[in-house]
C-alpha cells in the first residue's frame, strides 16, 4: 500500500508534468520559472484551503462552508480596517485565524455534540456565513480605497524572491505536514477516518477528533480570508463564490479518499496545483473557460478511478480470510 | 440433489395472492399422516465448516415442531435451506412428498414456506399495507400497483389475525408487537402452508408473548405446518407438539413434545462427547485485580457484580441477548451504565470513555474484529501503538523511535511475519491482521483483557491457537474475561462462569461445577437444575 500511495503521487507529478509539457509545447512561455512561481502564487489560496479540507475530508467529513468562511472572515476584517485603519496588520492576520476558527469550532460543534451529518451543518452554516455577512454590509462592497495601504499590502510583499502569499502557503505545507505525519492528532486524523469503531475502541474520541479537523480547517479559512480580499483588494457577499467545490476537487484530485482514511498534505498540494495549472494555463492557450472546467470535471473522474482501483484490496474481512486460512 | 421435475414454483399457480380461502375453512384434515414439507438428509457445507451433515426435519399441517439447539448448531442454516437462501450441498427438500428445490427465496413463497425472522425485516417508511404486500402487490391496469385491492387484502389478512392495526398506518407509528403482528401478515400473505418462526418471542414482553401463542394456536387450527425456533424451554413446552433437537449441524433426537422431559432435551443439546482439546495450564491465581458492583443499565442489564484475579479466565456465559456483550461495552466506556462502580487493584476507576479503560488497563477486543479491530490503511506499526501513544508521544509530538521498538516488541512476541512493520494491515492474511489487533492491546499492558467470542466463526485449527495463547496471557498474570457462547470453550477453558439471563447474573459457578447441563439449565432458565 504505502508503494500504491507514492506511486499515486507519483502518477499525479506525472500528470502535472505532462500538462506543463503540452502547455510548454503551445505557449513556451508558460513554463519559465518566473511565471512557474507566480502561478504557485496564484494557487496558494487553492492549497492552503485544500489542506485544511483533506484533514476534513480524513476524517469522513466534509467541509462545504470554506469559502463562505473565507468570505466572512474577509469582510469582518475589511470591516474593522476601515473602523480601525492604524490597527497594524499582524493583529488583522491574528483576528482573521482567530475568527475563522470560531466558524470553524460552530461546524466541529454541531458535527460532536449533536451528531449532525457534516454534510448538513456546513450547508447551513454555508448559508448562514453568506447571509451575515450581507447583514453586516447591506450588500455594500468595502473597495480598495476603503483599505489602508498596510492592509493590502501583506500578501504582495515580496521576501527572497516569493511574495508572502506564497510564503505562507509553502509554511502551511511543512508545518500540516508534520502535524499530520508526526503528532497524536495528525495520527487521530487517520485512525477517526479509516476505522471509526477501531479508532473508539483505542480511546479515541472520533468526535473530538473531527471537532479539531473543522477547527483546524476553519482557522486556514480565516487566514485566506484576509489574504484574498487583500490580495484582490475587494470584499463583498460573493466572495469566492462557490470555492468550495473547487477545493473538494482538487483533494479528490490529490488522492484523497472521499470515504475517509486516506490523503496527505503532500497529494492535497499536488491537487491543488493541478487545478491550478489548468486555470492559469488553458486561457493562455486560447482554450475557452467552458473547455477548462470539461477539463477539470474530467481530471476528478480519472482521479476518482485510478483511487478506487487502488483501494480495491483494501477491507477485506478478516474472519473470512481466516477460515480459508488454516 | 432431487432433479428439480416438481418445480413447486409453477405447481400451483391459480392461487390468489391472499390467504387462500379453501385452506382458512378446512378444518384439520388428517393433520398428521404426512408432512407438509421434509428434509431429508441434507447437508450444507461451507468452507471449513459442515454446517448441515444429513439432517432429516418433518413439519405436519396442524402442528407445531421446536427446532432447538444451541448456538451454532445449525438452526439459522436450515431456516436458510427453507427459505431458498442457501442451496444445499446434498439430500433433499420435499413438499407434499414431491422433492422440490428453492433456488431463490421467490420459489420457497411460492411453494408456500415463509419466514418470520429474529429481526423483522420491515421498512419503517412504508405502510403496513404496503410491508405486508411488498415484491407481490396486487396489480391493476397497466401493471401499476392497484392501491385499493392492497388495503383490503391487507385488512382481511390483519383480521384474521385479529389484529386492531390500520393497513395505511405507517408502520414506524406501531409498537413492536404490532409490528411482529405485520411481519407475521407478511408470511401469510404469501399463501403460507409452513410458516418459520425465528425466536419470535426474543423481543416481546411477556402480555405481547401470550399474545403470540394464541396466534400460533389459530394458524395451527387453519392447519398451517409451524417450525418454532426458540431458546426458552418454558416456549417450547407450552406451544410445540413436536421437537427435532440440534448439535453441532447433526440431528440428534426427535418425537413428540409429551414424550420428553427437559433434562432430556439439555441432554441431547449438549451431548456428552466435549471432541475439542483444550490447553493444560496451571493455574495460579494472585491478587484480586478487577472488582464490578452494581452495574446498571437502563434496558440492557441490572445488579452486575463480580470480581477477578490475576492470572484467572472469566467465562460470561449465555444466550444470544442475554446482556453479555452490551455489559462488556459500559465497563469499557463506549456505553454508559446508569449505576455501578469499578475498582482496579483496589482503586476507585472512573470508566466513562474507551481511553478511560485503556489508562486503568481494561482493554476490550471486540466480536467483530473485521470492523472494528485493525485500520486497514495504517501500517502495522500505526495500529499497534494506536491505543499507546501517550507512552510514544512527547507533548502531542510522536516518537517513531519508539513507536517502532513497542510495535516490533509486541509483533515478534505473537511471531506476525511480515514484510516490514510499514507495510499496511490491509494487504495481510486475515490470521495476521487479529495478530496486529492483538497486539496493538498486548502493547497497553493491559491487567485485563476481555475477550468477545473469541473464537467465533473460527475453525479448530485457529480455535486451538486461540486457546493456547488465551492460556499463555494468563499464565504470564493477565485476568481475561471470556465472552463466549461456545459451551465446549467454557467448560475447558474457564476457571469459573457467570451465566447471564435476560439481564442479570442467572449463576456463578467455579470450574469444579461447570458442565454443560448446568449451562443450559441456567441459561434457559430451566426450572429443575441436573447437575
Amino acid at each position: 500500500m504505502t508503494k500504491l500511495i507514492a506511486s499515486r503521487e507519483a502518477l499525479l507529478m506525472l500528470a502535472i508534468a505532462v500538462l506543463l509539457g503540452i502547455i510548454a509545447w503551445r505557449f513556451p512561455a508558460f513554463v519559465v520559472p518566473s511565471n512557474l512561481l507566480s502561478v504557485f502564487n496564484d494557487t496558494s489560496p487553492l492549497i492552503l484551503l485544500a489542506i485544511g479540507q483533506m484533514i476534513v475530508i480524513l476524517t469522513k467529513c466534509i467541509d462545504l462552508s470554506v469559502a463562505a468562511n473565507l468570505a466572512l472572515t474577509g469582510m469582518v476584517v475589511s470591516l474593522i480596517n476601515i473602523a480601525a485603519p492604524d490597527l497594524p496588520v499582524i493583529f488583522i492576520v491574528l483576528i482573521a485565524i482567530g475568527f475563522g476558527t470560531l466558524l470553524g469550532m460552530f461546524n466541529g460543534i454541531l458535527v460532536w455534540k449533536l451528531a449532525i451529518p457534516p454534510i448538513v451543518v456546513t450547508l447551513g452554516t454555508m448559508t448562514i456565513f453568506r447571509g451575515v455577512i450581507f447583514l453586516l454590509t447591506e450588500g455594500k462592497w468595502v473597495n480598495s480605497h476603503e483599505m489602508s495601504d498596510s492592509f493590502k499590502s501583506i500578501p504582495r510583499t515580496d521576501l527572497l524572491g516569493l511574495p508572502i502569499l506564497s510564503w505562507i502557503a509553502v509554511v502551511a505545507v511543512i508545518v500540516f505536514t508534520i502535524v499530520m505525519t508526526r503528532t497524536s492528532l495528525g495520527r487521530a486524523f487517520y485512525a477517526a477516518g479509516g476505522n471509526p469503531h477501531a479508532a473508539t475502541y483505542a480511546g479515541i474520541n472520533v468526535g473530538k477528533t473531527q471537532f479539531w479537523a473543522f477547527t483546524i480547517s476553519g482557522a486556514i479559512a480565516g487566514l485566506t480570508g484576509y489574504l484574498w480580499v487583500s490580495r484582490f483588494a475587494v470584499a463583498y457577499v460573493d466572495v469566492a463564490g462557490g470555492f468550495e467545490l473547487t477545493v473538494v476537487a482538487a483533494c479528490v484530485i490529490g488522492g484523497v479518499s472521499i470515504m475517509g482514511g486516506i490523503g496527505t498534505v503532500f497529494g492535497a498540494l499536488l491537487g491543488a496545483l493541478f487545478l491550478g495549472i489548468i486555470a492559469n494555463a488553458l486561457p493562455v492557450v486560447n482554450i475557452s473557460p467552458f473547455s477548462q472546467m470539461a477539463i477539470s470535471g474530467g481530471a476528478i473522474i480519472i482521479a476518482v478511478i485510478v483511487n478506487a482501483q487502488a483501494n480495491r484490496t483494501t477491507g477485506r474481512i478478516i474472519l473470512k480470510k481466516a477460515e480459508h486460512a488454516a | 440433489m432431487s432433479t428439480g421435475l416438481a418445480r413447486l414454483a409453477c405447481a400451483r399457480p391459480t392461487l390468489s395472492p391472499f390467504l387462500n380461502s379453501d385452506l382458512h375453512m378446512r378444518p384439520d384434515v388428517s393433520p398428521s399422516d404426512a408432512p407438509i414439507l421434509s428434509l431429508s438428509k441434507v447437508t450444507k457445507t461451507f468452507p471449513g465448516v459442515r454446517a448441515l451433515s444429513e439432517v432429516s426435519l418433518d413439519l405436519y399441517a396442524g402442528k407445531v415442531t421446536a427446532l432447538v439447539g444451541e448456538n451454532g448448531a445449525g438452526k439459522s442454516t436450515v431456516v436458510k435451506t427453507l427459505t431458498g437462501i442457501y442451496q444445499p450441498d446434498g439430500g433433499e427438500i420435499r413438499v407434499d412428498g414431491a422433492p422440490v428445490q428453492f433456488p431463490a427465496p421467490q420459489t420457497a413463497e411460492n411453494a408456500g414456506v415463509t419466514a418470520i425472522h429474529q429481526e423483522t425485516v420491515l421498512f419503517d417508511e412504508l405502510s403496513v399495507a404496503e410491508n405486508i404486500f411488498l415484491g407481490h402487490a396486487p396489480k391493476g391496469k397497466f401493471g401499476l400497483i392497484d392501491t385499493r385491492a392492497m388495503r383490503k387484502g391487507a385488512q382481511e389478512i390483519l383480521d384474521g389475525l385479529g389484529a386492531k392495526i390500520d393497513p395505511s398506518a405507517t408502520l414506524k407509528e406501531l409498537g413492536t408487537a404490532n409490528k411482529h403482528l405485520v411481519a407475521i401478515s407478511r408470511a401469510l400473505s404469501v399463501d403460507a402452508r409452513v410458516v418459520i418462526m425465528d425466536e419470535p418471542t426474543a423481543a416481546l414482553s411477556h402480555a405481547e408473548i401470550d399474545e403470540l401463542y394464541e396466534l400460533v394456536d389459530g394458524l395451527k387450527a387453519q392447519g398451517k405446518a409451524i417450525l418454532f425456533i426458540s431458546h426458552k424451554f418454558d416456549e417450547i413446552f407450552r406451544i410445540a407438539d413436536n421437537y427435532t433437537v440440534f448439535r453441532d449441524g447433526q440431528m440428534v433426537g426427535d418425537g413428540a413434545i409429551a414424550d420428553v422431559t427437559e433434562a432430556e432435551l439439555v441432554k441431547m443439546m449438549v451431548g456428552r462427547d466435549v471432541s475439542q482439546i483444550f490447553p493444560e495450564r496451571d493455574r495460579n491465581l494472585g491478587a484480586e485485580v478487577l472488582s464490578v458492583t452494581g452495574y446498571d443499565h437502563p434496558t440492557e442489564f441490572a445488579d452486575i457484580g463480580f470480581t477477578l484475579k490475576r492470572g484467572e479466565i472469566l467465562g460470561f456465559y449465555g444466550l444470544v441477548g442475554a446482556g453479555r456483550s452490551e455489559f462488556m461495552q459500559a465497563l469499557f466506556g463506549t456505553t454508559k451504565p446508569s449505576a455501578g462502580s469499578v475498582r482496579v487493584n483496589g482503586a476507585e476507576a472512573s470508566i466513562r470513555s474507551p481511553a478511560d479503560a485503556v489508562s486503568n488497563g481494561i482493554v476490550y477486543v471486540p466480536e467483530d474484529r473485521g470492523n472494528q479491530g485493525a485500520i486497514v490503511d495504517l501500517p502495522i506499526f500505526q495500529n499497534v501503538t494506536l491505543p499507546s501513544l501517550k507512552q510514544t508521544s512527547r507533548k502531542g509530538f510522536l516518537k517513531m523511535a519508539e513507536e517502532f521498538k513497542l510495535a516490533r516488541e509486541y509483533t515478534e512476541r505473537l511471531d506476525l511475519r511480515a514484510a516490514s512493520l510499514d507495510t499496511h494491515v490491509g494487504s495481510l492474511s486475515g490470521g495476521n491482521q487479529q495478530k496486529v489487533v492483538i497486539a496493538k492491546w498486548l502493547a497497553t499492558e493491559p491487567k485485563v483483557i476481555i475477550l468477545d467470542e473469541p473464537t467465533k466463526g473460527i475453525d479448530i485449527g485457529s480455535k486451538a491457537a486461540v486457546h493456547e495463547f488465551m492460556a499463555e496471557l494468563a499464565a504470564q498474570g493477565l485476568a481475561v474475561i471470556m465472552v463466549s457462547s461456545e459451551i465446549p470453550e467454557i467448560v475447558g477453558m474457564a476457571d469459573r462462569v457467570i451465566i447471564m439471563r435476560e439481564g442479570r447474573i442467572a449463576a456463578e459457578l467455579s470450574r469444579e461445577d461447570i458442565s454443560p447441563e448446568v449451562l443450559v439449565s441456567h441459561a434457559a432458565g430451566v426450572t429443575e437444575i441436573h447437575a
